[in-house]
């Protein structure tokens, strides 16, 4: 896969665009079973994110996700921001230019271990590590753009019926079943931009 | 924010509300006046509620202390961006800095009594955490 100048920034637009259109419905699914500020918070943070184009652009792909991930770090707040920042800067800490499938799992690898220590969790516990986790498998696995995509969306809906462990929502105990967890709702999303806008290719 | 310099334990008070955060200072000043450095920060970059990491490191620094500092937070998030901007610090104070795992009010109190007597960083967790032992 190449990852020249353009697809770093179709990327950074791409994952920033739906954290902005559905920041209502984050909102939303937060505040059953959260604070309800996710929504607000996933925004600020990837307009934060958009605002360093077309410098962060520029900037090698270890470079590039550091940055990004710093970014969410800081504005982003809530658990949320020191998770998915965690994620991105470890996601990117030994990533080349032209990543392979195997550069890919191995970083996605590192960057769920590191999201996993950060917040003391793993998954099961109704957390964004209930996408990711799957989705790591899924790209080991071989899978193309749409089979990745498929298995974000779905693990975000197996999320409804779990029952929290980690985080606020597990505060509200058997209450918090029946909704999907928001984290892992943004999550998906981040994910199934990120592959359309990279064109994701079978075992590519 | 903070006041007081001293060679005691520094205690850092993190809320989602800087309200609360201010209010549980206000509490520590109270019990153990200026003997403590003392830091404190609440809420998110806009100002609503929450937490975040540059207000965390800013009142680490505003409490630092040679002897450490121990970190009193709230809920989920109040912890989870403490640890990360624990991290963030440098390497000679990363090893001196602590989350509590302790109710934010009575854990910042209990801390800093602690720490006015001249406690290790060790100790004054130790007697926040036995709030919840």
């Amino acid at each position: 896969m190449t990852f020249d100048r353009a697809a770093k920034e179709r990327l950074v637009q791409a994952l920033a665009a739906p954290m902005i259109a559905h920041a209502d419905e984050l909102t939303s699914l937060d505040q059953a079973i959260g604070d309800g500020d996710h929504g607000l918070n996933m925004k600020r943070g990837f307009e934060a994110v958009l605002a360093m184009l077309p410098g962060v652009a520029d900037k090698s792909a270890p470079e590039m996700f550091k940055a990004i991930g710093m970014t969410l770090v800081m504005k982003v707040g809530g658990a949320s921001g020191p998770l998915v920042g965690t994620f991105f800067m470890e996601f990117g800490k030994s990533l080349p230019d032209a990543p392979s499938r195997a550069d890919l799992v191995a970083a996605a690898d590192k960057a769920i271990v590191a999201v996993k220590a950060r917040g003391r969790s793993d998954a099961g516990q109704k957390t964004l590590l209930d996408v990711l986790v799957p989705v790591h498998e899924v790209l080991a696995g071989g899978g193309d753009g749409a089979a990745i995509a498929a298995a974000a969306a779905d693990a975000a809906e197996r999320t409804i019926p779990m029952l929290a462990i980690r985080g606020r929502a597990s505060f509200l105990g058997e209450r918090s079943i029946g909704h999907m967890d928001p984290g892992s709702r943004s999550t998906s999303l981040l994910i199934v931009a990120a592959v359309k806008a990279l064109e994701f290719e079978a075992g590519s | 924010m903070s006041s007081s310099n001293s060679a005691n334990v520094g205690i850092v008070i993190v809320s989602h509300s800087i309200k609360i955060a201010e209010g549980a200072a206000d509490m520590v000043r109270q019990m153990v006046g200026n003997a403590v450095p003392l830091g404190w920060t609440g809420g998110d970059v806009d100002g609503g509620l929450g937490t975040n990491v540059a207000g965390i490191l800013a009142a680490i620094d505003a409490a630092w202390s040679p002897a450490g500092v121990a970190i009193l937070v709230d809920l989920g998030g109040a912890e989870t961006n403490s640890e990360m901007a624990v991290e963030m610090l440098p390497d000679d104070r990363r090893a001196r800095v602590v989350v509590c795992n302790a109710p934010v009010v009575e854990g910042a109190v209990i801390a800093a009594t602690e720490a006015s007597g001249g406690s290790s960083l060790s100790a004054v967790k130790r007697s926040a955490e036995e709030l919840y032992a």
